[in-house]
This record gives C-alpha cells, structure tokens and sequence, in this order.
C-alpha cells in the first residue's frame, strides 16, 4: 500500500465511534484526489466481523489488527502498533480521527515518526501545491489553512465535521496478529454511561446558560431528547453546580460542531463562542435583545426561555408527528 | 517530587485577533499576553503535588522574551524557578519543533512528573504534551482530572467521550491537564513580591541541551489565515406571541435550514 491513504478506525467496546465513518469517509475523497487505494486500520479484540462494515465507506483493503491489549484505548499500545504498520506500508497519508484518544495516538505518531500532523481539522481541500488542512485556531476566530510537508501527512479530522458518505468498495479484509510491544500506561477500569450521547458528535445540543437560574435543566433535557442530542453547559451553569464539567462547552470545555445548536440563557462570552462556533447552525434563545450571543447566532429568539421552550418542544414533536 | 511544568503564553481570548499583512500570521501589537488557562491548572496541581510531597516546581517555557511575564506569574502563584528558552523565529516553529526543543532541555534538568496543558487556546493543537513525551520516551496520560501519586505510580482519571477512564503509569511521566482538575489559585501580594527574586534562567535553544542541528524547517507550514465564515446577519424570529415565535422558529429549521 505504499503511497495509499491509511485510515484509522475507532472503536469503543467493540462498536465503531461515529468519526470513524468520517474518517472512512473523508479518506476516500482524498484517496480519489490522489487516485490511490484506501486501507482501513482497525486495532481492538474480535473486530473482524464488525470491520467488514468499513467497505461501504469507501475502504479498498480493511487490516484487523487483532490483540487483546488493544480493547482498551492505551495511547502507547496503539501507537506502536500504528508506527510498525506505517513504517512496513510507507502510507502517503494517515487519517485518525481528534478524539480524546486519537489526538494522544497522532500526537505520539507524529514525534516517533518525526511527520507532520495537523489537528482538530474541519475541512482537507487539494491544489497545486498538494494536500491543504484547514484547521481552527485562537477558539474559532481564525481560519488557518495548512501545507504539510513530509511523510507521511498525518491528519486528525474534528468529529462531527466531515459528512459521512456510502461509497460501496469490494473490500478485502485481513486478520493480523499484532504485536503491542512495550505498554507503560495500564488500564485500571472506566466509566462510561452509553445512554448519554456525547457532545462532540451529539447532531444537535441543548446548552443551557446562567439564565437557567437553577439545576432545573428538563426543559432542556426534554428537547435535546426529542433532537436525539445532547445537554451542554456555559461554564457559568457548571460552577453553579448545576452541571457536571464534562457538559461544558468553550475554551476551557468541549469544542463541538453540530448541525445544530440551541443556546438558551447563555449570553455569548468569547470563552462560549470558543467552543461552538463551528456549528452549522446556531439558535439563540435570550430575554436580553443586546445579548452577544444574537449575533453570533444564525436564528434568534427574545424572550423568556421557561416560556418559549415549552412552546418550542411542543412545535418539535408535531414535526417528528408528521414524519 | 520534581516537577515541571509546560507554560505557554497566549493572547488573553479577549483579545481582538486580526490577521496580518501576509496573511498567514496575526497582528501581535495590541494584544494582551496571558498564561494558557489549561496551564494555570498545570501550575496550581503541580503546586499542591509539592505541598504534599514535597520537592519542587520548575516552568519551561519556549517563547519570545516576553514570555517570562507569563512565567512571572507562575512564580508568583508558588512555582520555584524557570525557564525560558527564547529565539526569534520561536513563533514559527511547528508543535514538533517546540516539542523537540522541550525535550531536549528536560534532559538537562532532572524530573519525576511533567505536567502540561490539554491545549493551548492559540494554536488548539492539543500535540506538545504527548510529543514531548514521546520524544523523552517516557509514558503520558492526557486530560486528566484527578490523581494520586504513591510509591512511584500514578493513577489518573481521565476525561473520554462518554465518561471517565482510570489508568496508571509509573514516573517518570507526563499528564495534560483538563477543567475538573483544579481552581487555579491567584497570586498574592505577598507572591508577587517573592516572584520578583525567584531565577528565571533564559536561554537560547542551542545552549538549552537541544540536540538537533540545525533545528529543522516547520513542516506544518501555515499558507493562509481566514476570518471565520460569517454568519449571514442573524435573524430574529418576529411574531405576535411566543407561541408564534417558536413555530416559526421550528418551521425554519425545519423547512429551510433542514436540521430537524
Ligand atoms: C479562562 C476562562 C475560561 C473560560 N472558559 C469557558 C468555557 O469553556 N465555557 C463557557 O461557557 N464559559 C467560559 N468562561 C466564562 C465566560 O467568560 C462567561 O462567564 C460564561 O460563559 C457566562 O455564562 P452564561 O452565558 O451562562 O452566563 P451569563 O453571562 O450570566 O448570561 C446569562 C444569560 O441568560 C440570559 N437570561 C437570564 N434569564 C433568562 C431567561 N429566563 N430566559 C432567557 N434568557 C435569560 C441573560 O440575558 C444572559 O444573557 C471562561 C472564562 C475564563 C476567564
Ligand atoms: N511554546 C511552549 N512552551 C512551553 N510549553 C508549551 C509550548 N507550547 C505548548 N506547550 C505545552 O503544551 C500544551 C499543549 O499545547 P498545544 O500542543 O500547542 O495545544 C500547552 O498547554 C503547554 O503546556
């Protein structure tokens, strides 16, 4: 596969995390650009039957790196494994996806490798000069566009930011042993509640604000259920106590990038904005008609948001009535 | 116990960040420098880790002159001593080379357990914490929120998508921190006096213990830089009541936007 794309795939418990698709998705769109063949890389315990999957997402060969070191996300494991694969196949390009995990990996990846690696990037487009990564910086307030030079180009892709497509391939799948090599981090044991969806690759969120004066959030339970998304927090509501930090969204929280997002009683601080500005769509909800939030929001709404969320989660479910 | 910490100054997020001439670097002239926050959480764990066990707090930081206010600071709050280890292209170098260039002086002063931020809120790389791990060779747990050090290992708490993760590592090592970790203390009066006497060692790159020569050329190379994509003047939703409002709203997004 030498000078092919390379895509790492994800998985949690044995199940692919959505960027994965992503990943699968927007390797194949570079793979064409540079007409080359597409190799997906899935490390983790008993994946081969659930790898095969991977074909409809553009993937030419799928390689099962089976080990039971690799059911859990150990940063070093997986860079290991990763680095061996990359030397022997010499990809021309790497796609992971910024995870948690995947930003530890591609970290690690790039040092051993001494390659390039652009994080967290929302868009990858090509030109003369070859494979341009797009990526945020300064919270969102900047737009950089990057040229990697060196090989093999690694990217790491923003979850949520890439479209996922079907691109039906005649894959071919193969089980290798792997080798983990020398692990120095250990897995003691995790916590994970999976009726939860995650914020960043939650479609749609729900962020309730300071103005939700209490740690009363059903009205914004209720509707990020209907959305099938998930609950944020200003960091406000989180020192509050109303919320648990891992809802919060901004600079100093999670970075998501929804379809859409609803932010009721949140006045819009630059630390806010830092963490949701590249949503796709942004509606704001606010009693106060100079809130800075209206004008970072696509669509917004003046008023009291006890009484017009009702309102709105009523007018959700004749929609999702008539469907 | 001897820490050390990874300090980056950054423009305080505030700041109007206008980009420059060239077009692929920001205007610097009114912008105010302040410590990266994810590394104020890196300076106040590393601060109560000495006041339990002892040793001391060292900050590394690889920035233009002016970042020893940064490192001032953090002085200020407890910290011992620091390092800067200054250049005048500093702002130019990719993650890997600020990594390479932290490693190489790490292996000049002794260590037990590093501790850098998650990201740094200008670059939002997330890259130089784990790459400088790698590159000293010794084992990294990132956005941790709680951990306990005994006899050697530490046990962290790390934050994943869905929930938490423990795992533990022997020192030396390296952990990034995350919100949930600490409430930063402010310095006092009487901190900021102190500060004023404690060293700040500055050094360029070649006498830092940076083994790589020449540097290297930045292969993450920045073409351009772009405002954001503007959102098209917000609407507000007019309607004679609330009720008007919200199903407009929802036929909007519904209708138009096509995101319900
Ligand atoms: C280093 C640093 C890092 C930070 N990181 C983050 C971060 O990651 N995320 C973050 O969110 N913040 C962060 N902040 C804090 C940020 O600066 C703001 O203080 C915070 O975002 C404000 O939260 P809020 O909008 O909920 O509260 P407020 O600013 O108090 O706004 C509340 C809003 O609710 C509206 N309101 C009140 N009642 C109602 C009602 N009944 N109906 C409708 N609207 C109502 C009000 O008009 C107001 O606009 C950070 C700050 C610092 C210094
Ligand atoms: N120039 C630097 N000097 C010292 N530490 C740095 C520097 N750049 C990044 N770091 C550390 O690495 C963390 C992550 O930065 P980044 O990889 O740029 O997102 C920061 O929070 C700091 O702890």
């Amino acid at each position: 596969m030498a000078q092919d794309v390379l895509a790492i795939a994800e998985q949690t418990n044995g199940v692919f995390r959505k960027v994965t698709y992503e990943v699968l998705s927007e390797s194949r769109r570079i793979a064409d650009s540079l007409d080359c063949d597409l190799t997906a890389l899935v490390m983790g315990s008993n994946m081969e039957n659930v790898s095969k999957e991977l074909g409809q997402y553009g993937a030419d060969n799928i390689i099962v790196a089976e080990n039971p070191a690799l059911y859990e996300h150990v940063a070093d494991a997986y860079t290991n494994v990763i680095a061996d694969f990359v030397i022997k196949e010499a990809p021309a390009v790497v796609v992971i996806g910024a995870t948690t995990h995947g930003k530890d990996v591609s970290a690690r990846l790039a040092a051993r490798l001494n390659a390039p690696l652009a994080m967290d990037c929302v868009a990858i487009r090509f030109d003369e000069k070859g494979l341009i990564a797009s990526r945020q910086m300064y919270g969102g307030k900047v737009l950089t566009d990057v040229l990697l030079e060196g090989s093999p180009q690694i990217i790491a892709l923003r979850p949520n930011a890439m479209a996922i497509a079907n691109v039906e391939r005649a894959s071919s799948i193969e089980k290798v042993d792997v080798n983990v090599g020398k692990t120095n981090v250990q897995f003691i044991e995790k916590r994970l509640d999976t009726t939860k969806v995650e914020l960043t690759e939650a479609d749609s969120i729900v962020t309730g604000g300071r103005g939700m004066g209490g740690a009363d959030f059903s009205l914004i339970e209720a509707l990020a259920k209907l959305l099938d998304g998930a609950v944020g927090a200003s960091r406000s509501a989180v020192d509050e106590g109303w919320r648990p930090s891992s809802d919060q969204v901004g600079q100093t929280g999670k970075v998501v990038s929804p379809n859409l997002y609803i932010a009721c009683g949140v006045s819009g601080a630059i630390q806010h904005l830092a963490g949701m500005s590249s949503s796709k769509v942004i509606v704001a909800i606010n009693k106060d008609p100079d809130a800075p939030i209206f004008s970072k929001a696509d669509y917004g709404i003046e008023g009291d948001l006890f009484e017009i969320l009702p309102l709105i989660i009523e007018e959700v479910k004749k929609i999702k009535g008539e469907n | 116990m001897e820490i050390i910490v990874l300090l980056k100054q950054v423009p305080a997020t505030e700041s109007l960040i206008r980009i420059d001439d060239d077009g692929a670097s920001i205007k610097t002239d009114d912008i105010k420098w302040v410590v990266n926050p994810y590394d104020e959480f890196a300076v106040e764990e590393a601060l109560r880790i000495k006041e339990a066990h002892g040793g001391s707090v060292t900050i590394v930081s690889v920035g233009p002159e002016k970042a020893s206010e940064a490192i001032r600071t953090a002085l200020a709050m407890g910290a011992d001593k620091g390092v800067l280890i200054t250049d005048p292209g500093v702002s130019d170098f990719d993650s890997l080379i600020v990594s390479r260039i932290l490693a190489g002086a790490l292996k000049e002063i002794p260590f037990d357990l590093i501790i850098a931020g998650h990201r740094s809120v200008d670059k939002d790389n997330s890259q130089v914490g784990p790459a400088t791990a790698e590159l000293l060779n010794i084992p990294h747990i990132s956005m941790v929120i709680k951990q306990d050090i005994t006899d050697s290992k530490i046990r962290c708490h790390k934050t994943v998508e869905g929930g938490t993760v423990v795992l533990e590592m022997s020192l030396p090592a390296l952990i990034t921190t995350q919100r949930g970790l600490n409430e930063p203390r402010y310095a006092s009066l009487p901190g900021i006096m102190k500060a004023k006497k404690k060293p700040i060692d500055v050094k360029t790159i070649m006498d830092s213990g940076f083994d790589g020569d020449p540097i290297g050329e930045s292969m993450v190379k920045t073409i351009v830089m772009k405002p954001p994509r503007e959102r098209k003047d917000g609407i507000m939703i007019k309607g004679d009541s609330n009720l008007a409002k919200a199903a407009e709203l929802v036929r909007i997004l519904h209708e138009e936007a096509k995101v319900l």
